[in-house]
């Protein structure tokens, strides 16, 4: 007897919430029995009819029906919740939830469903977890009322609203009430409201809502969600157009990762290093032998692996780089066409040596964890992996800037340049210094190499898809200037984003390669041009 | 004039050249044709076919040599404008298929059928007719030169620099031709050729035909690149290839001489892609590759640049080797290739023939200084007025 | 152009030009007369090749104007241009075409006309050869002429470019150190070569070799810091303070 009240107490607690869903509890086991009865055709309205009650007992009624674990008994058209054990079922009380012993299965018949009973679950179950203590459910609900809106609902997510606390949550019933209210036979005025708030909500669902409200709304409502939608499109064309930078960043930063070694050996030394791109293909696999060796022999140390990948491919690419400019290069110095043809003959090479020893195919190079997924910033879609590769090529950037101005190699390193004679007599080791130059820029190309194996296929031809751009950038930016390789980097990367909608991705970049040859005949120098009497040395 | 321009072209290895250019026109169609498949000098029909690639390559590289070797402008495009006569003349052997083609339509190629066209393109009108198809060979790749030297040198863009955008515009193209939109059948290019003027494509005859044009052409070529060079304005073009700035304060339009030479030149490369189509029997956008503009200047290295036999013994020289390479050990060809830039490069920068011609010079130098000695007569005037 | 300007050969005034900030010009203003020789001295940096590079083209000034035989506006053309209109520079270092004999570089230079075609079918003349005979005789190559000119020696390039601006018969010449790397006896040759020159045009000479231009014995200007600082005779500008102490007394 106690025991009875005591439930009667909760379930007046729970039941107090929500006005008029107060029922005897044999009025809920009747509906429940109903859906033992119910044709496939008028499921949906004993759903509703269940939703309507707002008993937090229905949940697993719905959930069970849904799942098909619903049975009713043959003998008396009761309904219990089931669990199967071999041929038997496991019964549970659908009102009470106590157990209701086990029972063989051919006893029973199984409450058919389809997608369209199903969607209706959903939905009801929607409205009806909009109150479950679990803040997960409470936003999974939110989402699926808000994704299949019922004008049933609306009681239901106005309660909810006025009860919920978390933010997230109600904003998502914000958008639920407003997008329910809009189908329902409320007055104009809320309506109008309503799309206010959908407006503000914003994105891509927010405007087809409205859209589909547009069809079914009065003469009165129609100029509101017009003037939303317009809204809504600016603010989306908005975001796009900030994804469109984002996008641009990224590839900015893949160029500038892919040019900044060049900017070295090219605009530093003015070497033309054909083989740029395959210092950043060893580098991407050096990677891939990385990975290799620790997914078989220390599989927990995956995540580490760009970490340890990074200084390999820079000691590797900087000594073949080392090799290339003793072995070749310094023969050819004052030669520049001479050592474009000499290094694409090295850059052949190593394309050969790597596809006679890897294959000619792609090679798997995984992320790690923590370079996986995105996440979302205002209507912006930002994958972390694109993000480290941003942030990684501005520190590469720093770091580099501040080798060249701030430490002596750096200072040796520009007096070589600017007058070797002079930099030889005052005892630098000017072929020393040269060799260790090239090589600097060779491993930061084999760094640029570890970061572009994370969003490129890693394949003999890696570098040469490069190779180009990076020419490009380096002499955009103006010959012999890391912040122009900087600025040029980025701004090509941009430009190529923006004019990709327009154009499609293969003309969008034919139309930067004309532009930039155009602007190569504008400032033949590029865009941070020395100027005066040193240039002609 | 032009008679005078000719005559001053034909110094001794250019007649030899030209000579033996006229001969295997003559000599490897025939020995083709009127020999027996055993006879022991019997040249098969795919060695005439291959041989007369040779030949376009040379002509290609001999282009190239004429702003490379002479006028100082390493163009890394070059293999562009061949690739846009080639395209020329495959626009012409598309529309002689007519309705021969698999959907049997008699003005649409199969490509445009296959995208569902309902039009011919504009620029495919009048391709229909050789003579407006050869003009187009020599029309497009000088147009497209011209405009684009014409921004180029114009602004002083060199060196280097000049290489690199040359080899940005091929890539544009490479990138361009790969569209199907553009209307040149996308990546699968212009193929399945049929016949050229009337005459079967596949036939012996027309393949001796075709070699024999590719010779005929080179030579040509050979004695107009020679009449350029040996004339005034070839001095100059040396002249501003060693000291570009002193030449301009001497008067010259710099840029209008590059500009000459450039224009020229890719009109050769792109004579040398329409012979070249016909004989290997497709044209792709593959031909765009900028690897392949480079490739060109090897063949120019190797035999030496700056030569004008150079580039064709060049061409022929590394293409021959790429061949047996190729069949022998297909792995190793880039290697070798790759090993031939870097060794060229360093230690034979002059090429086959500009070293040859060095060794001449000098054994002929030393020949007559003894002479002058043995006659008693003072060596060559020594350092004089001082 | 309405305002009267003298008809002066060169007309320089008020010209300045910066690179990156550096004022390498800081409104020059300067006057050659038709046949005259003048000779200009200054300290490194002062100008002096900044001056040639804006007379013949190669530089464009930031401001001021410069004229040519009164009025043609010089800031206008191209060093192509420029060169046809009778203006011919020497450089400090002997620029010469290398690859080509010394016959070759006189014909290259002869002021013929200079366009595509022009070139290609250019034939040599009897009268052409006569010049080109009389030149090499003037600069003493004769014996020379089929000698590629990479093998001449450093004096002998000198001469064979004076020989070439004389081929482009200017006039007006630009001579930029003529005599650096000479020789003693090569020098007086020299400014006896150039003093033969001024005969027939006008001539300016940037040298930092007092004893030549004590030789050559003509006006004077001193440049400094991208601006007149003396102009007179030789003895005059020698002992002007400003001079000594900018120029002469370090």
């Amino acid at each position: 007897m106690y025991r009875i009240f005591q439930t009667l107490l909760i379930a007046l607690c729970l039941f107090t919430a929500i006005p008029g869903g107060l029922r005897a509890e044999e009025g809920l086991r009747d509906l429940v029995n109903a859906l033992g009865e119910a044709k496939l055709s008028n499921m949906d309205e004993h759903i509703a009819a269940l939703a309507k009650t707002g008993d937090a007992k229905v949940v697993p009624v719905l959930e069970a029906l849904g799942e098909g674990m619903l049975y009713a008994r043959k003998a008396d058209n009761q309904v219990f919740l089931t669990k199967e054990s071999g041929s038997n079922l496991t019964l549970t009380d659908p009102v009470t939830g106590e157990s209701a012993g086990e029972a063989p299965k051919a006893a029973f018949s199984k409450i058919k469903v389809n997608n369209g009973v199903r969607r209706a679950v959903r939905t009801a179950l929607g409205s009806l977890t909009l109150l479950s203590p679990d803040r997960n459910q409470r936003l999974k609900a939110a989402q699926s009322v808000l994704q299949s809106p019922n004008a049933d609902a609306l009681g239901a997510i106005e309660n909810a609203l006025a009860a919920e606390k978390d933010a997230e949550v109600r904003a998502l019933l914000e958008r639920a009430r407003a997008t329910t209210l809009l189908i329902s036979d409320r007055p104009v005025d809320e309506k109008k409201e309503a799309v206010q708030v959908l407006k503000q909500s914003g994105g891509r669902e927010a405007l087809s809502i409205l859209s589909t409200a547009l069809n079914s709304a009065d003469e009165t409502l129609r100029p509101d969600i017009e003037a939303a939608l317009a809204g809504i499109e600016q603010t989306q064309a908005l975001w796009a157009a900030g994804q469109n930078v984002w996008y641009g960043l990224s590839l900015g930063s893949v160029l500038l990762l892919a040019a900044i070694g060049l900017a070295i050996t090219f605009g530093v030394m003015g070497i033309i290093n054909m083989a740029h791109g395959e210092m950043v293909m060893l580098g991407a696999y050096t990677t891939f032998m990385v990975q290799e060796i620790l997914r078989n022999s220390f599989p927990g140390l995956f995540d580490w692996s760009l970490a340890i990948a990074l200084p390999l491919a820079f000691l590797v690419t900087g000594a073949v780089g080392m090799a290339m400019e003793r072995g070749v290069i310094r023969f050819l110095y004052g030669r520049p066409l001479e050592t474009l043809l000499a290094t694409w003959g090295i850059s052949l090479i190593l394309q050969q040596s790597v596809r006679s020893i890897f294959g000619p195919t792609n090679r798997e190079v995984g992320n790690p964890s923590w370079m996986s997924g995105a996440f979302e910033l205002g209507g912006l879609t930002i994958t972390w992996n694109r993000l480290w590769i941003i942030l990684f090529a501005l520190a590469v950037f720093a770091a580099l800037l501040f080798l060249l101005k701030k430490t002596p190699m750096g200072l040796q390193m520009r007096a070589v340049t600017q007058n070797r004679r002079m930099a030889s007599s005052m005892g630098i080791r000017t072929p020393w210094v040269d060799a260790l130059t090239f090589a600097l820029g060779s491993g930061i190309a084999g760094m640029a190499g570890v970061a572009l194996s994370q969003i490129d296929n890693v394949s003999p031809n890696l570098g040469q898809g490069y190779i180009i751009d990076s020419f490009m950038v380096v002499v955009f930016g103006g010959v012999g200037n890391l912040w122009g390789t900087l600025v040029g980097a980025f701004s090509l990367g941009i430009l190529n984003k923006f004019l990709e909608p327009y154009a499609g991705a293969v003309l969008g970049k034919i139309l930067v390669l004309v532009l930039i040859i155009l602007f190569i005949q504008k400032r033949p120098r590029g865009l941070f041009a020395l100027k005066g009497r040193a240039v002609e040395a | 004039m032009i008679t005078s321009f000719l005559i001053r072209s034909l110094d001794r290895t250019i007649v030899i050249a030209v000579a033996i250019l006229l001969a295997l026109a003559v000599l490897v169609p025939a020995l083709n044709l009127l020999t027996s498949a055993d006879h022991p000098l019997h040249v098969p029909t795919y060695l005439v076919s291959l041989f007369g690639k040779y030949l376009t390559y040379a002509l290609l590289a001999l282009a190239l040599d004429l702003v490379w070797g002479f006028c100082g402008i390493l163009s890394l495009g070059h293999a562009a404008f061949f690739a846009l006569g080639g395209y020329a003349m495959g626009m012409y052997l598309m529309r002689q298929i007519g309705a021969r083609g698999s959907y049997g339509n008699p003005l649409l190629p199969d490509f445009m059928v296959f995208l569902n066209w309902k039009e011919l393109p504009w620029f495919w009108y009048g391709f229909d007719m050789f003579w407006f198809a050869a003009l187009m060979v020599i029309v497009v790749p000088g147009l497209i030169a011209f405009v684009f030297g014409w921004f180029a040198f114009r602004s002083r863009v060199n060196g280097v620099y000049l290489s690199i955008i040359t080899q940005a515009m091929t890539y544009a193209l490479l990138l361009a031709f790969f569209r199907n939109d553009m209307g040149f059948g996308g990546n699968n290019g212009l193929t399945d050729f049929k016949d050229i003027l009337g005459f079967n494509i596949q036939a012996d005859g027309t393949r001796g035909a075709l070699f024999a044009a590719s010779a005929l052409a080179l030579a040509a070529s050979l004695v107009i690149t020679s009449g350029i060079v040996r004339s005034k304005f070839g001095k100059v073009l040396v002249a501003l290839r060693d000291a570009e700035s002193r030449t301009r304060f001497l008067g010259y339009r710099v840029e209008h001489m590059k500009l000459f030479a450039f224009t020229v030149s890719a009109m050769m490369a792109g004579v040398a892609g329409a012979l070249y189509v016909p004989q290997v029997g497709i044209i792709n956008p593959g031909e765009f590759e900028p690897g392949n503009s480079i490739e060109v200047v090897i063949w120019t290295a190797v035999g030496g640049r700056g030569t004008l036999v150079g580039p064709i013994i060049g061409a022929i020289l590394v293409n021959g080797g790429k061949s047996i390479f190729t069949a022998a050990f297909p792995e190793f060809w880039l290697f070798a290739l790759g090993g031939l830039f870097v060794l060229v490069t360093l230690f034979l920068p002059k090429g086959v023939v500009g070293t040859a011609l060095q060794y001449v010079s000098r054994r002929r130098a030393y020949r007559e200084a003894r002479n002058h000695k043995d006659a008693g007569l003072p060596a060559a005037e020594p350092l004089a007025a001082e | 152009m309405t305002e009267k300007r003298p008809k002066n050969l060169l007309y320089l005034d008020g010209v300045s030009v910066s690179f990156d900030g550096f004022k390498a010009l800081n409104s020059l203003s300067f006057i050659v007369e038709p046949g005259e020789l003048r000779a200009i001295i200054g300290p490194n940096g002062a100008g002096k090749t900044t001056m040639m590079d804006i007379i013949t083209g190669k530089t464009r000034p930031d401001e001021g104007a410069v004229f040519f035989k009164g009025d043609i506006d010089l800031t206008r053309k191209d060093e192509a241009e420029i060169a046809q209109l009778g203006i011919g520079r020497k450089f400090q270092k002997p620029t010469v075409f290398e690859s080509h004999t010394v016959w070759d570089n006189l014909e290259l230079a002869l002021n013929r006309r200079r366009g595509v075609f022009a070139t290609l079918f250019y034939r040599l003349t009897g009268e052409d050869k006569a010049r080109i005979e009389e030149i090499l005789s003037t600069v003493r190559l004769t014996g020379r002429r089929d000698d590629l000119a990479a093998n001449l020696s450093h004096g002998q390039k000198q001469w064979l470019e004076i020989g070439m601006l004389l081929a482009q018969e200017p006039e007006l010449l630009l001579v930029d150190e003529p005599v650096a790397g000479m020789t003693d006896a090569e020098t007086a040759e020299t400014a006896v070569l150039l003093k033969e020159i001024a005969r027939t045009r006008s001539v300016v000479v940037v040298e930092h070799d007092m004893g030549f231009i004590r030789d050559l014995g003509v006006k004077v200007t001193c440049l400094a810091e991208g601006s007149v600082l003396a102009e007179g005779s030789i003895d005059f500008v020698s002992n002007d303070p400003k001079v000594i102490e900018n120029y002469l007394g370090r």
